[in-house]
């Protein structure tokens, strides 16, 4: 989850709860040190904006972005676990949406029915580092730590996903974004915390397909990502959302590329469309996994085995 | 030295009290909220079965089910099990191993046993919902637990037939006198598939101090200490801190006594970043609790070299002052004259490639600890070497070598990276200074950082071949990255000239191999000591030489391999039992095959190609031209057991069983009364390092030797011929020869102080010739070969590989133990995948497991394994060294097919998909 900062000098002995002891006063107290290291773990929602309300915490929830950020080193921030918060965990769906609890793993995506629009998102959950990472890591951790190769977030961009924020005070929504503005960078403030990711209904509609491109088989950080849903009426295209990830310092959709599709007819074509539609979201680097140029190239492919299967052309399986 | 005393730790952080169930039983235990489980179950519940490869779910090595679901347990906090139900490894057999733990050891699918049980508890999940998996389905549910030995194909097998292991265990024990070519289930395979094996992090004394290293994080830096003692003062529980100033002997170690440079803790300057300067060493929970952002050191940043190109350019800074250009040392072998036989070639190519640093990766960090017994200093940790552990660490530490004990624990994966001491002396000091044990388990990052890579190598060589096809001349020169010391850099620069012409009649030959310093990672051995790179350079050559003759490649390779009678690049003729000429014919049905295959293949499809490729090997087994002698001891208990002195480090690949299958057979005794002793320096003679593809050719040897002096010994007490058989029945020996049958009473016997009646103790060391000035000579007594296909498709648009099959052959000579053959073979080619397509270790940025990438148990192809027996006159029952021949043809048969498919070579390894594009797109550009 995203670090909230650490600014426990001034602080001392303020109230923290922990699971099934609502109420108790519970404090680490570094020995030899004058800061003192705050735990808690609510068991509701808003005794948990209540604790975010009053101090500096690290969120901790699936852990799998938590502890190797951590590695060897000591405990030193006041650690919010809301792994206690039964009521952020789960997909609902009500008139307006597809709401999906903070909490929610990506095996619970994978399991959970959902409409083919969800099809990319499911195929993303099945890709997020192993099992054993998906039955802990959760949707909304995904998006907190903000990484350029989060693979939840090009499927939700094409689902129109927005976060759901709230502090004590206040609640609000930004489209994801809004929400995600960097490497490592968010628009959570003090005080917030992500509580769902919301997708509307009229977006989880037509059908999708999330192509992902690593340099081996399971446990891998994408050298560059794909997803496509796309709305097909009368035999065309009506509707056509795309982001591509790992190829900028966020997922972006590419409009270019949305529009050449648009009203076009569904066949083997579309992948000319994509091939010289423009796509100049993208600003690639080059790392370890791949050049930029390779980068550029392969999204423009990726987009396309994507699109294609979308419709039910073609694989969306594209590990070396 | 700073020290305070002991016992005024406290940990910094609140406990609490967590109830849980692990594996049927009500725990609880008292820890801060946010301790990671895994660490529960080491630390507080000693459940040591779950592993801890990474800390940060990228290995899976600490997989346990949670209420029934695979997580890693390194990234759960303690709290989040409260009121759960916990299953570890320990929990699966239930009385009995389980079908899947049997299947485990039926196939073979452990071999060192670190990934071992994080594979059994996903694999136990699995079952559980799908008794009879699919192979996609087995490959998905063990997706997140890599492992670095096996190649994972029998662990798929395993998983896949585990329902028909219902009914326990078969240890295949094969009859007396017939141990050699059985596969009997590995002699040391239960305690691997039960949690039970102790690896190098696993028996850690409760009362031993943790040991932290204060590292460099800088490559060339000269450093100070600022007030030690006052850190220590404001720091609860840290019992001292240790530098250079308090190493009592010398501090330069290196397992080339005549190139040792590498001080233990650096002497006021670092020349690698992650070399050790300093130990912290504490109570564990003050140690766990420290931050040594605030450690008192001040860095003065230098300026760096690090690549070899920089380092031997003229005026470049000496990263080792009595070493000019940085050049560490130099191998050449020179035979016939091979420029005037180039220029006499009908054809001739040339080629230059690039490799990259590689990881060993194995899954156990570099773990063990230390303790004082009376004036001998104990040293209990992983290691491939323990009589070069203890002679490196006495020397630090200014101890006579008999008062260092080296125990060594079972050790999870080495590949050539555990040869070299790395904790022993700082945990030996430790000991030493405060009198307390001393315990210290490398994170990953530290390991990957401070511990031997394989050298990069930069290569570049012409070949020429006659009108006919025949290879005429050679020359070869590479540059070896060896890094900021000197390690295992020596041997590569010798190993490769020798190799380099690959096992093809050269009869023209010049061949240089140079290691030169750099300030990057210290680069040592590592399965082939240089010999894989080399071969990609001269196999990628071969292929275009083969074409520019328009030879079919694998008819150019048959037509220029050794033959007996042959002479090699240094002269040596070789008399008998070259196998390479039967390894590269087994191949023909299938190269035949799969080029049909690739043909129909690629006339149907554009987007993707589909190539194939081959690639040989030859490899000597042992040290080059150096004495390498091994030592077994073996005895008859006067209970009535066979004690066997197995010295030679079972690092996963079997010599535990393969040894004494040899012992058994040479002595004439069956396998289940053998008792193995560990390769304790204290109690057991020296049976060598595990490296070089030694162990089952020269210890092999020694325990044959050792076998056949024992009963020699016995049957002359008995008074019998070499025809009698001997039997152990409890605590008598009986003894039959014809009709007439002896009995001997153990018991009535003299016993020796360990409880003997018998003894036999025997040596072998390979008859080898020094190496002259031109490199000609006899540096191996033995040499094995082998060959491989890879059959791939690659994506032409994105650049990636899809391995399809590796075919391999290899000539062992003799298969002591076909299982465990295979499980070499494919242990060896799924390294070679990852050299070849995706390992690239970049100091400062790869130094963990998820940007360094091996390959998972989805990027290893089905293997077809032949083995080809051409005995050796040498070898015991005519066994050959494998452990690297195996690895070596990998990688070039994998660029052999992708120049097949795309018609490019890519020249810089690892051919990932960016450069397999770039290399398509430059083509594409040139037309």
């Amino acid at each position: 989850m995203n670090l909230t900062g650490l600014d426990t000098g001034g602080k001392s002995q303020g109230k923290a709860l922990w699971a099934g002891q609502s109420g108790t006063a519970r404090f680490w107290e570094g020995s030899g040190r004058q800061s003192v290291i705050r735990y808690a773990k609510p068991t509701t929602v808003d005794e948990a904006l209540a604790l975010l309300g009053e101090d500096r915490w690290r969120i901790l929830a699936g852990g799998t972005d938590f502890y190797p950020a951590q590695g060897a080193k000591p405990f030193r921030d006041n650690i919010l676990d809301i792994n206690g918060l039964a009521e952020l965990r789960g997909i609902e769906e009500t008139d307006e949406c597809w709401r999906i609890g903070a909490r929610t793993t990506w095996t619970d995506i994978v399991r959970h029915k959902l409409p083919p629009a969800f099809d990319a998102l499911k195929a993303a959950a099945r890709e997020v580092g192993s099992v054993q990472i998906q039955n802990v890591a959760s949707v909304a951790g995904n998006l907190c730590n903000a990484s350029p190769a989060a693979d939840g977030v090009p499927a939700l961009l094409t689902l129109d996903a927005d976060v759901e924020l709230r502090s004590a005070p206040a609640i609000r929504h930004l489209p994801l974004d809004a929400f995600v503005l960097g490497n490592r960078r968010t628009a959570l403030q003090p005080g917030e915390m992500v509580t769902a990711i919301r997708v509307p209904k009229r977006s989880a509609v037509g059908s999708s397909a999330f192509v992902k491109l690593g340099a081996r088989r399971y446990l891998v950080i994408s050298i560059a990502m794909a997803a496509a849903r796309l709305v097909v009426e009368n035999g065309v295209v009506a509707e056509a959302v795309i982001a591509v990830g790992s190829c900028s310092a966020v997922a972006r959709r590419v409009a270019g590329v949305e529009a050449a599709l648009r009203g076009r007819p569904i066949n083997e074509a579309l992948a000319d469309a994509v091939m010289s539609a423009p796509m100049d979201e993208l600003s690639p680097i080059s790392d370890v996994r791949g050049s930029a140029e390779y980068r550029q190239d392969a999204a423009r492919e990726i987009v396309a085995r994507a699109v294609c299967a979308a419709i039910g052309l073609g694989e969306s399986k594209v590990a070396a | 030295m700073s020290m305070v005393q002991p016992g005024m730790a406290q940990s910094g952080m609140e406990r609490t009290d967590i109830a849980f169930e692990v594996n049927g039983a009500s725990v609880s235990v008292s820890v801060p909220p946010v301790r990671r489980l895994s660490q529960v179950l080491r630390d507080e519940l000693r459940l040591t079965g779950t592993k801890v490869g990474c800390d940060a779910g990228d290995c899976g090595a600490c997989t346990v089910l949670v209420d029934g679901n695979p997580v890693c347990a390194c990234l759960v906090p303690a709290a989040s099990v409260t009121g759960a139900s916990v299953t570890t490894v320990e929990g699966l057999a239930n009385g009995r191993l389980s079908a899947l733990q049997a299947s485990f050891l039926e196939h073979g699918a452990a071999q060192c046993g670190i990934c071992t049980p994080g594979l059994l508890v996903a694999a136990t999940a699995l079952l559980e919902r799908n008794p009879t998996p699919s192979e996609a389905e087995t490959q998905d549910a063990l997706g997140g637990v890599l492992c670095r030995c096996t190649g994972y194909r029998k662990i798929v097998a395993a998983v896949m037939q585990a329902s028909r292991h219902m009914n326990g265990i078969d240890l295949r024990l094969p009859e007396m006198g017939h141990a050699v070519g059985a596969s009997p289930i590995r002699l040391d395979g239960v305690p691997k598939v039960t949690g039970d094996e102790k690896f190098g992090g696993d028996s850690f004394p409760t009362d031993a101090l943790s040991v932290l290293v204060v590292r460099s994080p800088h490559y060339h830096a000269g450093f100070s200490f600022g007030d030690l003692d006052a850190w220590i003062k404001a720091h609860p529980g840290i019992a001292g801190i240790f530098t250079a100033a308090d190493i009592p002997g010398k501090n330069c170690f290196g397992v080339i006594g005549p190139f040792a440079d590498q001080p233990a803790l650096a002497e006021g300057v670092v020349r690698l970043r992650g070399e050790a300067v300093a130990l912290v060493a504490g109570e564990r929970e003050a140690i766990l609790d420290l931050d040594l952002t605030d450690f008192p050191i001040a860095w003065t940043e230098l300026p760096h070299l690090l690549q070899p190109r920089e380092a031997k350019a003229d005026g470049a800074a000496l990263i080792h002052s009595h070493r000019p250009a940085n050049l560490l040392t130099s191998g050449y072998v020179e035979r016939g004259d091979p420029e005037r036989a180039l220029a006499a070639a009908a054809v001739t190519v040339s080629g230059v490639i690039e490799t990259s640093f590689v990881e060993h990766a194995y899954i156990e960090p570099e773990a063990g600890y230390a303790y004082m017994e009376g004036d001998t200093l104990v040293v209990v940790a992983c290691t491939q070497a323990p009589y070069m552990d203890r002679d490196d660490t006495a020397k630090v530490l200014g101890l006579a070598v008999d008062k260092v004990r080296i125990v060594p624990t079972a050790t999870g994966g080495g590949f050539g990276s555990k040869l070299d001491v790395s904790l022993q002396p700082l945990i030996g000091l430790v000991a030493m200074k405060t009198g307390r044990p001393a315990a210290l388990a490398y994170t990953r990052n530290e390991s990957m950082m401070s511990t031997t890579k394989r050298h990069p190598a930069e290569m570049k060589a012409t070949i020429g071949a006659d009108a006919e096809g025949h290879i005429t001349g050679m020359v070869f020169e590479g540059d070896f990255n060896t890094g900021a010391y000197a390690s295992w850099g020596p041997t590569v620069a010798n190993r490769v000239p020798v190799h380099a012409s690959g096992p093809y009649l050269t009869p023209n030959y010049r061949a240089t191999g140079y290691a030169i310093h750099t300030n990057g990672p210290i680069a040592g051995a590592f399965r082939g000591f240089g010999v894989p790179q080399a071969t990609i350079m001269q196999e990628t050559l071969y292929d275009e030489l083969a074409g520019k003759l328009g030879m079919d490649r694998l008819d150019f390779r048959l037509k220029n391999c050794l033959r007996d009678g042959c002479a090699t690049v240094t002269g040596q003729r070789l008399e008998s039992g070259v196998g390479i000429g039967e390894c590269l014919e087994q191949l023909q049905p299938h190269w035949t095959r799969a080029l049909a295959d690739a043909e129909a293949f690629n006339t149907a499809s554009t987007a993707s190609k589909r190539g194939v490729g081959v690639a040989s090997c030859w490899y000597g087994c042992g040290n080059t031209s150096l004495p390498n002698p091994s030592t077994i001891k073996v005895g008859i208990s006067v209970s009535g057991d066979v004690v066997l002195h197995q010295g030679a480090v079972d690092i996963g690949q079997g010599s535990n069983t393969v040894i004494t299958q040899i012992c058994a057979d040479a002595l004439g005794l069956p396998l289940d009364k053998f008792k193995l002793k560990s390769a304790d320096t204290a109690i057991t003679p020296d049976a060598g390092k595990t490296s070089a593809s030694r162990q089952t050719f020269v210890t092999g040897k020694a325990a044959e030797k050792a076998g056949r002096a024992l009963r020699e010994k016995i049957l002359r007490f008995a008074n019998v011929s070499e025809q009698a058989t001997i039997a152990l029945d409890g605590a008598n020996l009986s003894i039959r020869e014809g009709d007439a049958a002896r009995r001997i009473d153990l018991s009535e016997l003299k016993v020796d102080a360990d409880g003997m009646v018998f003894v036999a103790e025997e040596t072998y060391d390979p008859p080898t010739l020094p190496l002259d000035a031109k490199g000609q000579g006899k540096p191996y007594a033995v040499y094995g070969y082998g060959a491989q296909i890879a059959e791939l498709e690659v994506d032409l648009k994105l650049g990636t590989v899809k391995l399809i099959k590796i075919t391999a052959a290899h000539d062992v000579g003799r298969a002591i133990n076909p299982v465990l053959v295979e499980g070499q073979i494919e242990g060896g080619i799924a390294q070679g995948i990852g050299m070849a397509l995706m390992e690239e270790y970049i100091p400062g940025r790869t130094e963990n497991l998820h940007d360094y990438l091996i390959p998972t148990i989805g990027d290893v192809p089905p293997v077809e394994h032949i083995l080809v027996e051409v005995p050796d006159t040498e070898g015991p029952f005519g066994a050959k060294g494998l452990g690297e021949h195996v690895l070596i043809p990998t990688a070039p048969a994998i660029l052999n097919a992708i120049r097949h498919a795309t018609g490019v070579l890519v020249t810089k390894v690892p051919a990932t998909p960016s450069r397999i594009l770039a290399a398509i797109r430059e083509k594409e550009a040139r037309r």
